[in-house]
């Protein structure tokens, strides 16, 4: 009735601490409200059907959800992946639910579910790249979605949007262009299948402490001014537009707050480089100069 | 007999397993399962040791701000400057971690807790023009319920009426924990995962504008606890009373104690802290804290048996995924080698035992509302009128804490970090008690190990044979109706249970409950 499309959507969190479904809770316009109560573009609702957190439903409930689902929504619902796909030892370290008593590990779901599914969004980078419990020396042999696809030769559209966690706007604008616009182009996607939308830039193309570094005045401890490059910022090789949008409402963001970019959009994070605190080495550095110069030649 | 298998729980943070075994409509056996193993011990191995913080936070994404503080103080005293913290950077520090536990009790009581007790479909019916409310009853007319259906059915007893003020809540507190979040934001840079919280200090330094902005967030969220959240709770406590009476648990409680109040003792455990640390029982008499006393023990967990009853500077995670006998990667951690419960329930507990005149005050209010005595307080209801509490207190003290402020004046101390060392950092996090042991070794971390609230209150057995907090409070507890067991998973709720942060495990296939064999 009423003319209302409902989009199906299933939530499924893996190895993941959860942060990425309470970033998306941080949304402020569209609130959280309006993306699971109203039409999120007109004419168009997303039908959240699983969410651990949100879902008023526990056990057998819920498992039977997300199997209807996936069964009665083929090629029309949106598969939403939180957290890395651990595999090691048969992928027994992340299970979620039963069915006829065995332990359904949560591989399992993301290659059932992903071959399903309308398109995948791979949400924060531990589902984009492995992050934080993919990092050395991977004790539960995590794995990214991207790479869990390849292997099992999984075909369905996937979108990466890393971040630990990701900004609510990367989300919420992402799914909004795929009700507006449909699936995204090749073009509109980054070598790491990025939206260029939100990870078109360099932090350090737009980071407000820019022009001390082009001044080379390099702060020296936290809390001084100046550029926080010595102090272990991975801005200058990090994808994001977090200078731009800034954080939580637009109140502040890391590198305003005096600490470095920590490099979380990225496929390396957090083993690249050495520690947060340290200087990036042999990298190399665009200067403002040598960017328009680049761009004129 | 049955055997009713809830897996997964939902509506808490992570994923958890519980199976109980019912007779004649009585649990007589009850087994928590955390259901994921991340290994994050052996991921902070032989990396710099002040990184730990920012992968620490990382270990959970609704209590990030709580390990990013306890890091951070185990640090400092790592480093040997646990005592030197600037006083900006102690009252940042209480600002950022109690504006995030305010929101995080928040969260917990509407949006993951209240749809036990509320009934979303009865905005069905709504008449008015509140237009939230509007927007509700229309989404219920287009008859796509998912996330809210399907549940379980039975049990929801209020009127439509307040059915419907308290779904205008709900939504009410979406808003007020973002902008919980926010308010954290403006000291820590970002929520989740904060970086502004550094070993020796901020990175952030006060300027008049966060002052004063921070005063208006504090004042907007102290009012919604005083008028919204406490009312509501007091309203689900007057309709659900019977809950007074269950799901007690171990009776035994343990706080580290939060909110810096003074920094000048490096001894966390006799620091001047907001919440008392400490432990007791249902007689509300009061110990000390000791930290030598705490030992985790893994006979019934997946891990190897020769790591059972060390201390955490000792601990050991070698993880044993089918170890015979185990039914769980959470620990079990115990205190004097006794099973304690964490978080709210006991911070208020142990400051009612200590004597703390603000807590007594609180908790008399409420027994003298409901003309109860204190033992009332063991309950599914007392922990969430105890969590209520917490956020009272808290709130009430957010507006001294921006005004003590200084503006411009720094937040930070520079350190040398040492070759080798130890450390100890020690919050009452938003779900209780949380510790973060360090071993520092040529400049790296040689042992890493956190024992946070959720391993102390669904912890597995013991090697004693004593079942964890959440076990304890399962027993014994009456099932009306088996297929839709409210009982159990308002207890379990009750405790707020965080399984990203109890870090661990699994469950192997046709495992029998324990002694109970299921036909």
């Amino acid at each position: 009735m009423s003319g209302v499309k409902e989009i199906p959507a299933v939530w499924m969190g893996g190895g993941t601490c959860g942060g990425c479904s309470i970033s998306a809770l941080n949304t402020v316009a569209p609130s959280i409200k309006n993306v699971l109560i109203d039409e999120v573009v007109p004419g168009r609702h997303i039908s959240l059907k699983f969410h651990t957190n949100i879902s008023a439903g526990s056990g057998d409930l819920v498992i039977r959800v997300i199997e209807d689902t996936g069964r009665e929504y083929e090629g029309q619902f949106l598969l939403i992946v939180e957290g890395g796909v651990p595999t090691a030892d048969g992928g027994v370290y992340c299970i979620v639910g039963e069915r006829n008593e065995e332990p359904i590990p949560f591989y399992q779901w993301v290659v059932e579910l992903g071959k399903k599914a309308m398109a995948v969004i791979a949400l924060g980078t531990c589902a984009s790249f492995g992050g934080i419990p993919g990092a050395k020396p991977n004790p539960t042999g995590v794995k990214s979605i991207m790479d869990i696809f390849k292997e099992d030769g999984i075909t369905t559209p996937l979108i990466n949007l890393p971040g630990c966690p990701p900004h609510p706007d990367w989300f919420i604008g992402t799914v909004a262009k795929l009700l507006i616009a449909g699936l995204p182009k090749s073009e509109d996607l980054d070598d790491w299948l990025r939206p260029k939308d939100f990870y078109g830039q360099l932090i350090h193309e737009n980071c407000q402490r820019r022009a001390y570094f082009d001044e080379g005045k390099f702060a020296k401890k936290f809390g001084d001014p100046g550029c926080l490059y010595e102090l272990g910022c991975k801005g200058p090789i990090t994808y994001a537009d977090c200078p731009i949008r800034q954080w939580n409402n637009g109140v502040n963001w890391c590198i305003k707050s005096g600490m470095g970019c920590q490099g979380c959009t990225q496929p390396e994070f957090p083993d690249f480089l050495g520690s947060f605190y340290e200087k990036l080495t042999d990298v190399d550095i665009p200067r403002i100069g040598e960017y328009w110069k680049k761009l004129e030649d | 007999m049955g055997k009713i298998v809830i897996d997964p729980v939902t509506r808490i943070e992570g994923h958890l397993k519980v199976e109980t075994i019912v007779d004649g409509g009585e649990v007589k056996e009850a087994g928590c399962s955390g259901m994921l193993f991340r290994g994050f011990e052996k991921i902070l191995e032989g990396r710099d040791p002040r990184d730990a913080q920012l992968i620490t936070e990382r270990i959970c994404g609704v209590c990030n701000h709580c390990h990013t503080t306890a890091s951070a103080l185990s640090l400092d005293s790592a480093f040997g400057i646990a005592d030197k913290i600037p006083d900006n950077a102690r009252h940042m520090r209480n600002l950022t971690m109690g504006f995030h536990q305010v929101q995080d009790h928040i969260l917990h009581f509407y949006h993951l807790a209240a749809l036990d007790y509320v009934d979303v479909t009865k905005v069905a019916t709504y008449e008015g023009n509140d237009r939230t409310l509007k927007s509700i009853k229309a989404f219920i007319s287009r008859g796509e319920l998912a996330p809210f259906v399907p549940r379980y059915e039975g049990d929801y007893r209020f009127s439509p009426a307040l059915d419907q003020e308290l779904v205008s809540h709900y939504v009410q507190a979406l808003d007020m924990r973002h902008k919980g979040h926010e308010a954290t934001a403006v000291l820590a840079g970002k929520l989740p995962h904060a970086c502004a919280v550094t070993p020796g200090g901020m990175t952030e330094i006060p300027t008049v504008d966060k002052i004063a902005t921070l005063l208006a967030r504090a004042r907007e969220i102290r009012e919604f606890v005083e008028d919204i959240y406490v009312p509501d709770v007091i309203k689900v406590a007057e309709t659900y009373g019977d809950y007074f009476e269950i799901g007690k648990g171990c009776g035994r409680f343990l706080s580290y104690g939060i909110f810096d109040l003074d920094g000048s003792d490096p001894d966390y455990t006799k620091r001047a802290r907001l919440f008392k640390q400490g432990s007791t029982s249902v007689g509300l008499e009061h110990s000390p804290l000791d930290l030598d006393q705490i030992n985790e023990w893994i006979k019934y967990s997946w891990y190897e048996d020769n790591t059972s009853g060390l201390h955490p500077f000792d601990g050991e995670t070698r993880p044993m995924p089918r170890k015979e006998g185990g039914y769980s990667w959470i620990k079990a951690p115990r205190y004097n080698g006794e099973v304690y419960e964490v978080g709210p329930l006991a911070r208020i507990a142990v400051g009612y035992a200590a004597g703390d005149p603000a807590t007594k005050e609180m908790v008399n209010f409420v027994l003298d509302y409901f003309k109860a005595s204190p033992d009332v307080l063991f309950s599914v209801l007392g922990r969430h009128a105890a969590r209520a509490l917490c956020a009272l207190h808290i709130a009430k003290n957010l507006e001294d804490w921006v005004l003590s402020l200084k503006p411009g004046e720094p937040a930070y101390i520079d350190y040398t970090m040492p070759e080798e060392g130890t450390g100890v950092g020690i919050v009452d996090a938003a779900r209780g008690a949380l510790g973060h042991w360090i071993v520092i070794k040529d400049r790296k971390i040689h042992k890493y190990q956190c024992v946070v609230p959720t391993t102390w209150n669904a912890s597995p057995m013991d090697d004693m044979g004593n079942h964890g907090p959440i076990e304890q409070a399962l027993i014994g507890t009456r099932v009306r109706d088996e297929k839709n067991p409210f009982e159990i998973v308002r207890i379990v709720r009750s405790f707020d249970p965080c399984i990203a942060c109890a870090v661990h495990l699994l469950n192997h296939k046709g495992r029998e409950l324990r002694r109970y064999i299921i036909a």
